[in-house]
């Protein structure tokens, strides 16, 4: 067994923010084994006070850059449920597609450009322009894919602009939806390669097992991406559903000394959010052509192993990419017309949810009579990880120490487990090291 | 003759700009990599490097102490640096709290003493180090982007806007947000966007900061009188992605 071991991954890399993981083994002492954020903290709930209703999803957006759709989703849906507005069918429809878009870019972008250089032995998706041409090519095209197909409907990805409190300040023609179905179609292709690609590299993928607490929104709908309750499923299958409005009550945030972003917990010592926790949580909800996916790649709920959260997205890019076909189809039997903002009914608080890529997501706001935001609260799906990651580490590193790990290994088992829960640690407010100490 | 070598840092940001990178599509990114050398990228390489760097393109805010070092490393490294972004350049969004007395113990409440949440007014990194060039917006504008670096490769000086946001809605022939009852700052906005958000039939956020020497009393006259705003919302407008320029006014 590896008797000592010092890891000091220092702003770990291919992650969004920084983070850092610190392993100190001596003599077969476990002395650290942390995983921490030193992410700087921005203060969005701070900075809300005092903003105008219209303003305030322009702020939050800001908070993530990869997944500013559904910050803005999340936030204007949170200021419509304080002020009383009531969106069109038009307007959820085109939310829903757009959600979609966000999930797909998101996915694509996290399993070919930061974790497949792990399952090809290369350091970043350089080396592989050289080596697996077609690959990087196919992940580049599906990138801008996904980023045409989200601009088309919020007017771009990063920090999108169409979405706003009352509706969609424009719309897509019908011949825009048509191209984009067009598009959509003419990638599948793309999409059974990629699934060839993962189902090649899969073996790569450790074997890792941790049962943990699994939170996401579900809906009786749909899988859940757009809205739903919170609904916790454990390892023995046991669900439970909560209403939005109390999420305080599952995620229980508290601070700890080794990271800028607060922890969360609910049944268990801690739960994982994600694209895994959406697969586990609504398996039953996905199109047939993604549950296909998901049984060529070898994942069946309910999944404990952290590593197959990647295996999940290209899951879910699956079933976003068919359900994306069938808004469209719909859009395009009613016709799009650009239709009036719905106007507020009446102020106070509101709380909303959307699943984002890396997991649920809360927005709470408060507003006067003017429409002025009297402050805010955002739960972050990266925050519910991070208690999560470091449980698993304190679980996989005595593994990893009896199998007799070199320690060059276990850094690049930790960080692949980091990197497998996608984090987006600008949004959390926290950061991730690696430090193993000899 | 060697590529040039290009490297992509990042402070207190969201790092959306660094994500418009992956949105070029297949050919003109692999276009690109054929002139430069990318050497760091953190959230997108494990590679790094200590050698000197041609052109480092710097995402984030200037929001702590402890992050001053590593600005001027970087500083001392690169022969030519583009603040990458607006929390690069002015700060950005993160500048909107800086007026504020209490946003840690607001967030963090009773734990906002613990050092490690230390953070204080934002600023654009030029509070630090020497910029040479400056890629606004939230987001950058890729294409923008895209010329400023050719314009290096090919020994020019990038060329970048300093007329307001109007000027482009007028190219567009985009109907007024005032004519439509609703208020904007495009008049006062840097240009260079291509203004997009008018077109989308909602109010320019001047992303990109403010035009050098904007009139803001007038603007904030134009507010109250057109789009019937209180004084004090008008006051506060500008506050959106150019508090430290309102700050400074």
């Amino acid at each position: 067994m590896t008797s000592t071991v010092h890891i000091d991954v220092h702003h770990l890399t291919r992650v969004e923010g920084h983070g850092n993981i610190i392993v100190n083994v001596t003599d077969g002492a476990i002395e650290k084994c942390e995983w921490q954020v030193p992410e700087a903290p921005r203060f969005f709930e701070s900075m809300v006070r005092g903003r105008h209703y219209s303003e305030v999803a322009r702020i939050t957006s800001r908070i993530c850059g990869i997944c500013a759709v559904g910050h803005t989703l999340a936030s204007v849906k949170a200021t419509e449920d304080a002020l009383g507005i009531e969106i069109s069918a038009q307007s959820r429809k085109l939310r829903e597609l757009l959600k979609h878009a966000e999930n797909a870019d998101s996915h694509v972008l996290h399993a070919y450009i930061l974790v497949a250089p792990d399952l090809a032995g290369a350091p970043s998706v350089f080396p592989l322009v050289e080596t697996m041409p077609d690959v990087v090519a196919r992940a580049l095209r599906l990138k801008r894919l996904c980023h045409e197909w989200g601009s088309l409907i919020g007017g771009r990805t990063t920090h999108p602009t169409t979405v706003v409190p009352g509706g969609m300040a424009e719309v897509p023609t019908v011949k825009e939806l048509a191209e984009l179905k067009q598009k959509l179609v003419a990638a599948v292709p793309d999409l059974e390669a990629t699934l060839e690609t993962v189902a090649a590299l899969a073996p790569n993928i450790p074997a890792f097992d941790r049962p943990t607490e699994y939170i996401g929104l579900s809906s009786d709908e749909d899988y859940g991406l757009y809205d739903g309750q919170i609904q916790s499923v454990l390892p023995d299958g046991t669900k439970q559903r909560y209403p939005v409005a109390d999420y305080r009550l599952v995620t229980n945030e508290f601070v700890v000394p080794q990271s800028t972003a607060k922890y969360t917990k609910n049944k268990l010592d801690s739960y994982a959010a994600g694209a895994l926790a959406r697969f586990n949580n609504n398996y039953d909800m996905l199109v047939p052509q993604a549950k296909q996916a998901a049984e060529m790649l070898g994942l069946q709920p309910i999944c404990t192993n952290p590593y197959m959260n990647t295996v999940a997205q290209v899951v879910e890019v699956v079933h976003s990419v068919y359900d994306s076909l069938r808004l469209i189809d719909e859009l395009l039997e009613t016709g799009v017309k650009l239709e009036p903002l719905a106007r507020p009914t009446k102020h106070g608080r509101g709380i909303q949810s959307v699943e984002v890529p890396r997991g649920i997501l809360f927005h709470e706001y408060d507003y006067d009579a003017a429409g002025t935001c009297q402050g805010g609260n955002c739960i972050i799906p990266t925050n519910q990880n991070h208690n999560n990651i470091q449980h698993d580490f304190d679980v996989l590193v005595p593994q990893l120490l009896e199998a007799d790990k070199a320690e060059k290994e276990m850094e690049l088992a930790l960080e692949m487990l980091v990197r497998a829960y996608d984090p987006c640690i600008s949004c959390s407010t926290h950061h991730l090291d690696v430090t193993f100490v000899r | 003759m060697s590529k040039p070598k290009v490297a992509f840092f990042d402070f207190a940001c969201c790092e959306g700009c660094q994500i418009e990178m992956t949105n070029y599509g297949a050919e003109p990114f692999l276009e690109l990599l054929k002139h430069v050398d990318i050497v760091e990228f953190r959230e997108a390489m494990s590679e790094t490097t200590t050698e000197p760097i041609d052109i480092a393109l710097i995402e984030g805010s200037f929001t702590r102490e402890a992050d001053r070092a590593r600005l001027m490393e970087i500083r001392k490294r690169a022969k030519i640096v583009i603040a990458y972004g607006q929390c690069a350049t002015t700060g950005g969004i993160n500048a909107l709290k800086n007026h504020q007395t209490d946003y840690k113990q607001f967030v963090y409440g009773t734990d906002s003493d613990l050092p490690h949440l230390d953070s204080k007014k934002a600023y654009g990194v030029d509070h630090v180090i020497k910029v040479d060039y400056y890629a606004y917006g939230c987001p950058v504008n890729k294409y923008e982007v895209l010329q400023i670096l050719l314009h290096l490769l090919h020994g020019k000086e990038p060329v970048i806007p300093n007329y307001p946001v109007c000027v482009e809605c007028k190219r567009r022939e985009t109907v007024c947000r005032f004519d439509e009852g609703d208020h904007c700052m495009g008049m006062v906005a840097r240009a260079g966007c291509g203004a997009p958000c008018p077109a989308a039939g909602i109010p320019c956020e001047a992303c990109r900061g403010f035009v050098d020497q904007p009139n803001l009393p007038a603007f904030e006259k134009v507010l109250v009188d057109r789009a019937g705003f209180t004084p004090q919302r008008a006051a506060e407008k500008g506050r959106m992605f150019t508090a430290n320029a309102l700050e400074a006014s």
